[in-house]
């Protein structure tokens, strides 16, 4: 290290930098009404959902997606996972994953721009926002001037309507632990247990935070996809692209008219800013691709009506691909391939994931049986010289009706099983209960006199029920010394 | 490290420097949003919190209390207090439940194998094993075989009172030491150990005087042990003729309990256990496979 020398022109900047506030203007047009549409759907599936009910018989919960940690079980309409099957919960998050991936593929971050909760939340809260205070100009005005009585309640109201839907999404949150109506009443009543409420307090205040007051920052700051996205995505992906090659050299309508009549270049761009003010995350996409951009269109179809107004044509904005100007510089076609060996990939991966996961659901027994020889001791030699292996028998029952099954064992001949808790009936089978929707475990003795037989011996296990005839088998060894 | 006052601004990207520079790297100023500052600056406070309402600074010969007054310990007996209350029903309902009622109902079989269970690892695993297999000695309780018998009152006497354990009710029998007390010489004892392995169809040596063996059990074991040599469970005399042997069946070591005697010893539990854990020792120890 060389001595320490005062820097002569070194301009001293902040190592942290204020939030610079963003105002976005409301904006109309074909991305706006998808994104409506996309936040009403989600977001009306997400409220709504609890309230669904689906039908499964007297012993189980009638809440057509349910997930019940004190039952253990998952519900969701015709399937039902206990915690064993965690894997479908693994398959899920792959199949989320692949899809997110592929997403980007097509269409770079469409998911952040559409679909994200955070932007979803967001769009809602700005909606609020634009309602109680005023569109951009409006509310940026009222916010450098005083604080008058109306800004306050302004204010007031819109912190209010926040937080009413904050609470409302905590709210629903909770819903999907219990059955819906009764915790609604429950919690009307000031009946429901704490940790219900404690779950609404943390993701009310979560959600106000995080759409109302952190918005572009989650984006900026602590989301993983946006670094991920920028590592997996390629030049192929479409994104929110500004058409330079068209806009610049951008200058105002009366000059670029006096340049064209001049016969000298002249862009499409009016340099109006309408597509920065319209972005929610004061991005200027006319930079180029921008870590803050969520390929959200919203500044498509601001440019748009910018475009009709000015009646040049439309999509000076538009989701295009930096490969596809470099084309039309160069007087080729530009094009857009979809199907490309990623998206092929990625599709496929999600075929064979889905179609694995299907078809485990589809044949998916409704009983198993496991069995757990007993440790110590390994055999147990009988008064007659017989040995004795004990195991412990888990028998599952999926069904919502009660169950019996007889157990029978297989690969010793002239050997015999009893079940402690279970006398053999009067036709000699070992047959055991098992309640509705549970699991239950029994010491099976299986007792032997082949005294031939080596050290381990294969001996299977096989449940049959005795209503139906369904079976489940598994196996094990029998050991002697 | 040295500071370039030169570049106080990099030429691709428009950003502030830090004035740092490495190797001819410089440093740029990407600043941290300030809310993140914030955040650091609160969660020092909060530990601060954490201080005061949680025991925390190590005194001389204590420790800063907190005003929560919490106390690990508390926690672990208001748990443990917990449990017993969530189990108590189950424990009363097992407390009042014969033998068959408890095999007939699967959650109150499972309740008494658990709870026997844990008490047989905390109480009897260290001479019956964990898996009451036993050892030389030490009787496997997984077996079909019982000194003093293998239906469930007979088990939780023996768990109750113990083995020659000196409590006034305790189970308790002799096995003499005919050597060591003189009562047969060691060519007698030698006979009778002889006869007793013929008893279950071990080999015997065949020079060996099986009738001399015969006439001396018939004479000194039989009281005990029975004429056909089957055992008297009320005595706790072992079943000679089965395949069970709870010292081994070497000629050598029959001989030695013949000498010396035998008394192996149980403490009583009575008094230790109540008698609910007891109940739930017995049905543990009856359904490992041997109960009769
Ligand atoms: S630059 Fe355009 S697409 Fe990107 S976030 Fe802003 S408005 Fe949305
Ligand atoms: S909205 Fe269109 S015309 Fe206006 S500044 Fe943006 S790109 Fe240029």
């Amino acid at each position: 290290m060389t001595a320490h020398q005062p820097p002569e022109f070194f301009e001293e900047a902040p190592l942290y930098e204020p939030r610079r506030a963003v105002y976005p203007q409301a904006v109309h047009g074909t991305y706006r009404r998808i994104k409506w549409a996309v936040l009403l759907v989600t977001l009306g599936i997400y409220y709504g959902l609890p309230f669904v009910r689906w039908d499964r018989g007297p012993n189980a919960p009638d809440q057509a997606v349910l997930i019940d940690f004190p039952g253990r079980r998952f519900y969701f309409f015709f399937i039902e996972l206990w915690p064993q099957e965690i894997y479908y919960l693994t398959g899920l998050l792959i199949l989320a994953a692949i899809a997110l991936f592929l997403m980007n593929a097509v269409a770079g971050r469409v998911w952040c721009g559409y679909l994200c909760p955070q932007t979803v939340w967001t769009d809602l809260f700005q909606a609020i926002e634009r309602l109680t205070e005023g569109d951009r100009r409006e509310h940026i005005q009222r916010n450098n001037g005083p604080w008058t009585a109306e800004r306050v309640v302004r204010a007031g109201i819109k912190h209010f309507l926040w937080l009413m839907v904050a609470w409302w999404t905590g709210g629903a949150w909770v819903l999907y632990f219990s059955d819906a109506p009764t915790l609604v009443r429950d919690l009307a009543t000031f009946h429901a247990p704490f940790i219900a409420y404690a779950w609404i307090g943390i993701l009310t205040v979560t959600t106000y935070f995080l759409a109302g007051h952190m918005r572009e920052q989650v984006c900026l700051y602590m989301c993983p996809w946006p670094r991920i996205q920028a590592a997996l995505t390629d030049e192929h992906a479409l994104n929110v692209t500004y058409r330079y090659d068209r806009g610049e050299p951008r200058a105002s309508v009366k000059k670029s008219a006096t340049l064209r009549e001049n016969g000298l270049p002249a862009g499409d761009c009016i340099d109006c800013l309408q597509c920065v003010h319209v972005c929610p995350t004061g991005v200027d996409i006319r930079n180029g691709p921008n870590l803050g951009c969520i390929q959200c269109g919203l500044c498509i179809d601001a440019c748009d009506a910018v475009m009709t107004k000015i009646g040049r044509p439309p999509r000076l904005i538009a989701y295009d691909t930096d490969l596809n100007i470099t084309a039309r510089q160069e007087g080729q076609q530009p094009h857009f391939n979809i199907v490309r060996a990623r998206t092929i990939l990625y599709a496929a991966i999600l075929a064979v994931i889905g179609g694995i996961m299907l078809f485990t659901l589809a044949t998916r027994h409704a009983e198993a049986v496991n069995v757990i020889h007993d440790r110590n001791p390994i055999f147990v030699r009988m008064s007659d010289g017989a040995i004795r292996n004990a195991f412990t028998v888990r028998i599952i029952n999926k069904r919502l009706e009660a169950r019996a099954f007889a157990l029978t064992i297989s690969g010793l001949p002239g050997s015999f099983v009893e079940v402690i808790g279970a006398a053999p009936r009067s036709d000699g089978r070992v047959v055991i209960e098992v309640g509705p929707d549970q699991t239950r475990e029994v010491r099976a003795l299986v007792t032997d006199y082949n005294y031939a037989l080596p050290p381990f011996t294969p001996v299977g296990f096989h449940l049959l029920d005795i209503a139906t005839g369904e079976r489940a088998d598994t196996r094990d060894n029998f050991r002697r010394p | 490290m040295a500071l370039d006052p030169h570049h106080d601004r990099d030429s691709v990207t428009g950003t502030a420097t830090t004035g740092h520079v490495w190797d001819g790297i410089r440093e740029l100023n990407t600043p941290l949003p300030r809310w993140w500052l914030w955040i650091f600056y609160a969660t020092i406070v909060w530990s601060i919190g954490y201080w005061v309402v949680y025991p925390s600074w190590p005194l001389v010969s204590s420790f800063t209390q907190g005003v929560f007054g919490w106390h690990s310990r508390e926690a672990l007996v208001r748990d443990l207090a917990e449990l017993k209350a969530v189990r108590g029903p189950m424990m009363d309902k097992l407390a009042a439940a014969s033998l068959p009622e408890i095999m007939s109902d699967p959650m109150l079989l499972d309740f008494a194998r658990a709870q026997g269970r844990t008490s047989f690892g905390d109480n009897c695993a260290p001479c019956h094993g964990p898996g009451a297999a036993g050892n030389k000695g030490y009787p496997n309780l997984a077996d079909d075989d019982w000194l003093w018998g293998g239906k469930i009152e007979d088990i939780a006497t023996t768990v109750r009172y113990g083995i020659r354990s000196g409590d006034p009710k305790t189970r308790i029998s002799l096995m003499p030491a005919f050597g060591r007390d003189n009562m047969l010489t060691r060519p007698q004892i030698e006979n009778v150990a002889d006869y007793v392995r013929s008893l279950s169809g071990l080999s015997v040596n065949a020079k060996a005087n099986l009738s001399d063996g015969k006439a001396i059990f018939q004479q000194q074991c039989a009281t005990c042990h029975g004429d056909d040599g089957k055992g008297k469970r009320d005595l706790g005399a072992p079943d000679l003729t089965d395949a069970i042997w709870l010292y081994g069946s070497d000629r050598a070591v029959i001989i030695e309990g013949v000498w010396g005697g035998r008394g192996g010893t149980m403490p009583a539990w009575v008094g230790r256990l109540d008698d609910t854990t007891i109940k739930a020792l017995s049905i543990y120890v009856h359904t490992l496979g041997g109960g009769q």
